[in-house]
C-alpha cells in the first residue's frame, strides 16, 4: 500500500491538471451545442464554424502579429542592453540591470493601465501598436534576463579573437556573439511570443477595434457556455504547445 | 574592455533603457500622480488630495474586496505548494530516470494554455451541468447539481491548477539541484524517512519554496481573469474592482489609488519573505 502511496498520488495529480484541457479538448467535438456530458460527437461541425467567423480569424491574425512583432523587438532589445552591460564597464550598471528587470515585479494591469493613462493623456488612439508596446514592456526583462545570464566568458574569448582578426564591433555582435547566443536568443523569443500570445489584461486595456484573440475569446465568453469556445480554445492550445515543444526539441535537447 | 568604448555601451543598451524609461517608468509615475488627482464630475483636476486613498479606507465593499483577494491569495498560495511540493518530489525522486523529463513536461504541459481558456475550461468542469456535477449524478453521490461554478471555491480551483504546475516545476529544479549525499548522510546517522526530510530536504529547498510561494502571492493578486471569469461578481477582488472603475465610471484616480494599494500588498509580502527570497534562483 506504501509502495503505491506516490504512484496514486501522481495519477490524481494528472487527473486533475488534464481533467479541464481534457473537458475542452473532448467538447470541442460535441454534436450538439452544450459542450457539457453527455458527450454525442465526435464532429467537426464547431471548427468549421470557428474558421469561417471572419472575427476569430482576424483575431488570431492580430495575435499573431503582436506576438511575433512584440517579442522580436523584445529581444532584439534585450540582447542588446545584455551585451552592453555584459561587456561594456559603465557607471551605473547595477541600477540599469534593476531599471531593466523591474517590469517583471508589477501586475499587468497595472502596467496597462499606467500605459492606457499616458497614452489618453497624450491623446495617442489604441490599436494593435499600442497593445504590442505594452508586451515589449513584459516581455523585455524577461528577454534581457535570459540573454544576461548565457553572456559567459566562452563568447567573450571568440569576440576577442574575432576583433584581433579584424572585425568591427557590428560584425563582432552579427556574427560572433548573436550566433554563439542563440539558444538563449531563441529561448527568450519563443517564451515571448507564448507570453504575448497568451496575454488578455494589457491587450484589453490598450486596444479598440483591433482584438487580440484572448479579448476576443473574453467577449465570446460574456454568452456561457458554447463547443465554439471549446474549439477555438483547444486550437489555442495546439499552438502553445507546439511551441513548447519546438522550444523543447530545437533548444533543450540540444543541450542535454 | 577599454574605457573609451562606454558611449558605444552606453548607445547598445540605450534603447532598451528608453522602452522602459518611456513605458514603464513614465505611466508608473503618471499613475503615482493620477492616485493624488481627483475627478469634478467628469473633468480631471490634479493636485495632491488623498481623498482616493481616505475613499478606498472609508468605504466597506473595497475593504471587503481588499480582504477577499488577500483571503483567495494566501489559501491558493498554501494549498498549491502543498499540492505541488508531494508532486515535485515523486518525479524527482521516484519516477525513473529516464521518464522524468517527460513527467515533468507532461505535469506542466496545460500551463501553456491561455489563462482565458484555462478558466473557462473549468468553467466546462465545474457548471451546473458540468463533468463534475453530471459525474456525481451519474454515480448515486448527489440528487441535485450542486452549485461550484461562481463561487470561490471555483476561483480557488483555477488559480491551484495554474499554480501547483508553477510550483511543481520551481521545486522540481531545487530537488534535482540537491546533492544526494545530504539525504544519504542523513540515513547514515539513523534518520528516518520522515526526519531526513523534515531535518534535511525541507530546510534546504525552503528558498526556493518561498521564492515560488511569492511569486504566486504575486501573480494570484493581481490577476483578473480567473476571479472574473470563475468567482463571478458574487464577490469582488481588487483586480475587479479597478476593472469596475476604469469600466463603469472611468475613475481613473480612484483605480490608480486602487493600483498602488495592490503593490503596497505584494511589498508587504516581498518584505515578510525578503529573508528567503532568492530571485535570481528562479
Amino acid at each position: 500500500m506504501m509502495r503505491a502511496a506516490p504512484w496514486l498520488y501522481l495519477v490524481a495529480a494528472f487527473v486533475f491538471i488534464y481533467l479541464p484541457v481534457g473537458a475542452l479538448v473532448l467538447f470541442s467535438f460535441q454534436g450538439g451545442s452544450l459542450p457539457v456530458p453527455p458527450f454525442d460527437g465526435p464532429s467537426l461541425q464547431w471548427y468549421g464554424d470557428i474558421l469561417s467567423d471572419d472575427d476569430l480569424t482576424d483575431a488570431l491574425r492580430n495575435s499573431l502579429i503582436v506576438a511575433v512583432g512584440s517579442a522580436a523587438v523584445a529581444c532584439a532589445l534585450g540582447f542588446l542592453a545584455a551585451y552592453a552591460l555584459a561587456r561594456f564597464v559603465l557607471p551605473g550598471a547595477a541600477l540599469m540591470r534593476g531599471l531593466l528587470i523591474a517590469p517583471l515585479t508589477v501586475s499587468y494591469l497595472i502596467v496597462g493601465l499606467g500605459l492606457l493613462m499616458v497614452l489618453q493623456r497624450l491623446g495617442l488612439g489604441l490599436s494593435l501598436w499600442t497593445a504590442g508596446i505594452g508586451h515589449v514592456v513584459i516581455n523585455l526583462p524577461l528577454c534581457f534576463a535570459i540573454i544576461y545570464a548565457s553572456m559567459g566568458a566562452q563568447q567573450q574569448n571568440a569576440e576577442r579573437a574575432a576583433r584581433d582578426l579584424g572585425a568591427n564591433e557590428a560584425q563582432v555582435i552579427l556574427l560572433i556573439t548573436a550566433p554563439m547566443l542563440a539558444p538563449a536568443i531563441l529561448a527568450a523569443f519563443f517564451l515571448s511570443v507564448t507570453l504575448s500570445w497568451d496575454e488578455f489584461i494589457i491587450a484589453f486595456l490598450l486596444t479598440r477595434f483591433d482584438i487580440t484573440l484572448p479579448v476576443e475569446i473574453w467577449s465570446m465568453l460574456r454568452s456561457g457556455l458554447s463547443p465554439r469556445l471549446n474549439a477555438i480554445g483547444s486550437l489555442v492550445f495546439l499552438v502553445s504547445v507546439t511551441a513548447v515543444l519546438l522550444l523543447e526539441i530545437l533548444v533543450f535537447r540540444k543541450r542535454a | 574592455m577599454p574605457l573609451r568604448d562606454r558611449t558605444l555601451g552606453w548607445g547598445l543598451a540605450a534603447p532598451a533603457l528608453l522602452w522602459t524609461v518611456a513605458f514603464f517608468v513614465v505611466p508608473f509615475v503618471v499613475m503615482g500622480a493620477m492616485s493624488l488627482a481627483t475627478l469634478d464630475g467628469r473633468t480631471l483636476v490634479w493636485g495632491l488630495s488623498l481623498s482616493n486613498y481616505a475613499e478606498i479606507a472609508d468605504k466597506a465593499y473595497i475593504w471587503r474586496a481588499i480582504l477577499v483577494s488577500l483571503e483567495i491569495t494566501l489559501t491558493v498560495t498554501a494549498l498549491s505548494v502543498l499540492l505541488a511540493y508531494p508532486l515535485a518530489w515523486i518525479i524527482a525522486f521516484r519516477v525513473p530516470q529516464r521518464w522524468q523529463r517527460l513527467a515533468l513536461l507532461l505535469a506542466i504541459l496545460p500551463f501553456w494554455t491561455s489563462y482565458v481558456v484555462r478558466s473557462y475550461a473549468w468553467l466546462l468542469v465545474l457548471a451546473r451541468e458540468g463533468v463534475v456535477n453530471q459525474t456525481l449524478m451519474t454515480l448515486g453521490l448527489i440528487a441535485e447539481p450542486i452549485t461550484l461554478a461562481n463561487t470561490r471555491i471555483a476561483t480557488v480551483t483555477g488559480f491551484v491548477h495554474f499554480f501547483v504546475m508553477l510550483l511543481t516545476l520551481t521545486i522540481f529544479a531545487n530537488l534535482v539541484q540537491l546533492s544526494p549525499n545530504y539525504r544519504r548522510a542523513a540515513m547514515d546517522l539513523g534518520a528516518n524517512a520522515f526526519q531526513t526530510f523534515w531535518h534535511v530536504v525541507l530546510p534546504l529547498t525552503l528558498p526556493g519554496i518561498v521564492t515560488g510561494a511569492f511569486l504566486t502571492f504575486v501573480l494570484c493578486i493581481g490577476d483578473y481573469i480567473t476571479p472574473q471569469i470563475l468567482g463571478g461578481n458574487n464577490e469582488l477582488t481588487v483586480p475587479q474592482v479597478i476593472m469596475v472603475q476604469l469600466g463603469r465610471r472611468a475613475d481613473f484616480p480612484l483605480a490608480s489609488a486602487l493600483a498602488i494599494v495592490l503593490m503596497g500588498l505584494v511589498t508587504l509580502a516581498y518584505l515578510a519573505c525578503a529573508r528567503w527570497l532568492r530571485l535570481d534562483r528562479i
